[in-house]
């Protein structure tokens, strides 16, 4: 049995215009200390799924469907003390934005104190002694004083590396990161990635990575799950996904990057944009910006107009297209 | 030998009769904090004293744009480069130094005087969100500028002018009646890029234009503004921090650091072949496709706020070639042997 194992989630919310659903039917596993990406683009619903794994969806959302085991408990069914012994503990979570974690008005030190006695018997000198490794082990420069320091006082790395102390504090079975770098510098972003990457490998921690830049993929993770319009449309590991991307839209989103075109010339473009989540597209939600949409003769698909894509296997991918299903059939035949 | 590589000291660039369309030359640009008089005054050895701190946003830039390139700068959140955009468009005037256009000095006009070049030259934002008046319909956005420069164009001139630039970025007639707040990011900046054209400008200059739009739009917005810049002759003045971009768009680069030009080279130049330690460790910092890529340069440090300028090069506090030279003198932009131009005592000294 996987780690954790999310199966059909479904996601809504209930806001007065009507009902968007942010989440459809997603799936995935995560072993221990495996690596696993969410990619897609703006809107695609990568936040909304993070926050759902730790069951921190809040009103208007819902979960109306589907479970996330952990362990083979469900956390969608926890009551809220069970999932704060989960929270933090055996899950930590990473935000874009630091001060989703950092309290303004608490030194580093007591932030960290804190969150260990909430979760372990242990005194204050302990607690002190176990956040200064911490902060050692993500190369914060003089640690002891930084304990002293509240978040305000540090700079944007490092603070996001503080973060990163703060997310480990509790020796975590699995991280989960929401874009943890965007705010910050590109060099100090290859810094904090790489940071992550290398503490994640020495304690065996899972991490759930979640960003749309594919280069950060490709360097951060074993498997990827490629998102659109609040649903999985391909899954695998992360090279054959970069190298062999099997879903039109996930080889769209690779082909328009600048580097797969020689310098100058034109950029190989997806036409239209991503579908709002509550006016997804019938079918398969891609189709309106789809060039495979058509059959031999010229004439669009019924079943890509209509029919939702089931997940089919191609390689060691799961894709979640039409067309890919017709040429595996075609093939096996 | 390079013909560059043995001109005189780049402290006095060669005159107009270059093909530069935009000159810029030792440009300055503090800002006061924005502090209270309470605020500015400190207690310091007994006695209390006024300190009057600026922000050193540009310090000594000289570039040269030059007639239908695309001049990229790229560099870290905070080392100016959208102070060099603004104050080449006006918006912003100089502490120190001069900006030429197309030969004539324009960074000390005012009001009507500046007006011609209001037109020649155009800007694109990056926040397609902000940029657009949401009181306006897209047809009254387009309409705009060309009634504000061409007062004399009788309304249907105007309405032929926008339709024609309405077709060639790609915006269908009917979104005329929309309002900007309808539109989806790539759509907005589709419409500023056809508002930023509708003037029949020869330079552009825009800063971070993709930045805020998802991988598939960017793609589509950078190839109008390649179209744009074939069918035009357009002269771009790129500012981006995404060197994928660069690479496949500009034809030189500027680097900055702290409101300085660290390198300036040829695009092919730059990405084969680095030379300044911060361009170095920027490029190995892009997160690559690729899985067999060497270790990124790992820099010690953080960036230094412009408040208090680093002594002698700005970058020695990350560089790991520092030396006490370093310290302590400012190096200046020297041209190489392959015609680039770097501004490091390492590179001068030929140990780099
Ligand atoms: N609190 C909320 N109330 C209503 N709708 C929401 C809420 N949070 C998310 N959504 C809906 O879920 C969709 C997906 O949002 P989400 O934040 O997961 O996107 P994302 O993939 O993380 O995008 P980005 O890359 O921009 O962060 C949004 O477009 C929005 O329609
Ligand atoms: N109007 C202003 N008043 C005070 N300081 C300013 C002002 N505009 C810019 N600055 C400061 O000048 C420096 C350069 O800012 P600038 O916006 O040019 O950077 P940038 O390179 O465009 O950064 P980014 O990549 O984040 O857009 C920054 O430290 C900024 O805080
Ligand atoms: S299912 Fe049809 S529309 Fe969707 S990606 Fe496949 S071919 Fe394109
Ligand atoms: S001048 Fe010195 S500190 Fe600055 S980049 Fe060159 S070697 Fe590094
Ligand atoms: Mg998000
Ligand atoms: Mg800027």
């Amino acid at each position: 049995m996987a780690l954790l194992e999310v199966s059909n989630l479904d996601v809504r919310f209930a806001l007065r215009q009507g009902e968007v659903r942010a989440l459809r039917d997603v799936s995935f596993t995560l072993d221990r200390g495996e690596r696993l990406g969410i990619v897609g683009e703006s809107g695609a619903g990568k936040s909304v799924a993070a926050f759902t794994l730790l069951n921190l969806i809040a009103k208007p959302g819902y979960i109306a469907g589907g479970s996330i085991r952990f362990e083979g408990s469900d956390l969608a069914r926890m009551s809220s003390r069970e999932l704060r012994r989960v929270r933090g503990n055996r899950i930590s979570m990473i935000f874009q934005d630091p001060m989703m974690t950092l309290n303004p008005v608490l030194s580093i030190g007591e932030q960290m104190v804190e969150s260990l006695k909430a979760h372990r018997r242990i005194s204050t000198q302990e607690a002190r002694a176990i956040a200064l490794h911490k902060l050692k082990q993500v190369y914060i420069p003089s640690p002891e004083t930084r304990l002293d320091q509240y978040p305000h006082e540090l700079s944007g790395g490092m603070r996001q590396r503080i973060i990163i102390a703060i997310a480990l504090l509790l020796d975590p079975d699995i991280i989960v990161a929401d874009e943890p770098t965007t705010a910050l510098d590109v060099t100090i972003q290859a810094e904090i990635m790489t940071l992550l990457r290398e503490l994640c490998e020495k304690h065996n921690v899972g991490l759930v990575l979640i960003t749309h830049d594919l280069g950060v993929v490709s360097q951060m993770t074993q498997r990827t799950l490629v998102m659109y319009a609040g649903r999985v449309i391909e899954q695998g590991p992360t090279r054959e996904i970069i190298n062999d991307a099997q879903h039109p839209y996930t080889q769209g989103l690779l082909n328009a990057l600048p580097q797969m075109t020689t310098p100058g010339s034109r950029l190989n473009q997806i036409p239209g944009s991503m579908p709002s989540l509550s006016n997804t597209p019938s079918g398969c939600a891609f189709h309106p910006r789809c060039q495979y949409r058509y059959d031999a003769t010229g004439q669009p698909r019924r079943d890509c107009l209509d029919q939702v894509p089931e997940f089919v296997t191609s390689g060691n991918c799961q894709v979640a297209c039409h067309m890919v299903r017709d040429m595996l059939a075609k093939e096996a035949s | 030998m390079n013909a560059v590589a043995t001109q005189a000291s780049p402290a006095t660039p060669t005159s107009s009769a270059t093909d530069s369309l935009l000159e810029i030359r030792g440009l300055y640009k503090h800002f006061p904090l924005a502090e209270g008089f309470l605020e500015q005054l400190r207690f310091e050895k007994g006695r209390l004293v006024r300190r009057n701190d600026s922000v050193h946003a540009i310090n000594g830039v000289d570039l040269a744009v030059r007639r239908g390139e695309a001049l990229c700068v790229v560099g870290e959140s905070g080392c100016g480069k959208s102070t060099v955009a603004r104050l080449v468009m006006g918006l912003l005037s100089p502490s120190a130094g001069e900006i030429r256009y197309d030969g004539h000095r324009i960074d000390d006009l005012r009001g009507k005087r500046l007006l011609p070049y209001r037109q020649r030259m155009q800007m694109i934002f990056q926040n397609p969100y902000a940029s657009l008046n949401p009181r306006m319909t897209i047809q009254q956005t387009l309409e705009e500028p060309l009634r504000f420069h061409h007062p004399e164009w009788t309304t249907p001139q105007i309405h032929d002018k926008v339709a024609e630039v309405m077709a060639s970025v790609g915006i269908d007639p009917e979104w005329g009646k929309r309002f900007g707040h309808e539109f989806s990011g790539g759509q907005r900046q589709r419409i500023a890029i056809a508002r930023a054209l509708a003037v029949d400008p020869e330079f552009i200059v825009a800063d971070e234009p993709i930045s805020a739009l998802d991988v598939s739009i960017q793609a589509q917005v950078l190839n109008l503004l390649m179209d744009a810049q074939a069918e035009r002759h357009l002269t771009y003045l790129f500012i981006t921090h995404d060197l994928a971009v660069v690479e496949h768009f500009g034809t030189r680069v500027a680097v900055m650091y702290l409101g300085t030009v660290c390198e300036l080279a040829d695009t092919r130049s730059l990405f084969a072949r680095p030379r300044h330690p911060y361009t170095q460790a920027l490029l190995s910092a892009i997160p690559r496709l690729e899985d067999n890529r060497p270790e990124h340069v790992r820099l010690s440090g953080e960036v230094p706020t412009p408040v208090h300028l680093p002594s002698g090069c700005v970058f020695h506090g990350r560089c790991p070639h520092v030396t006490e030279r370093c310290r302590q003198e400012v190096p200046q932009l020297i041209a190489t042997d392959d015609g680039n131009r770097v501004a490091c005592h390492g590179v001068e000294e030929g140990r780099l």
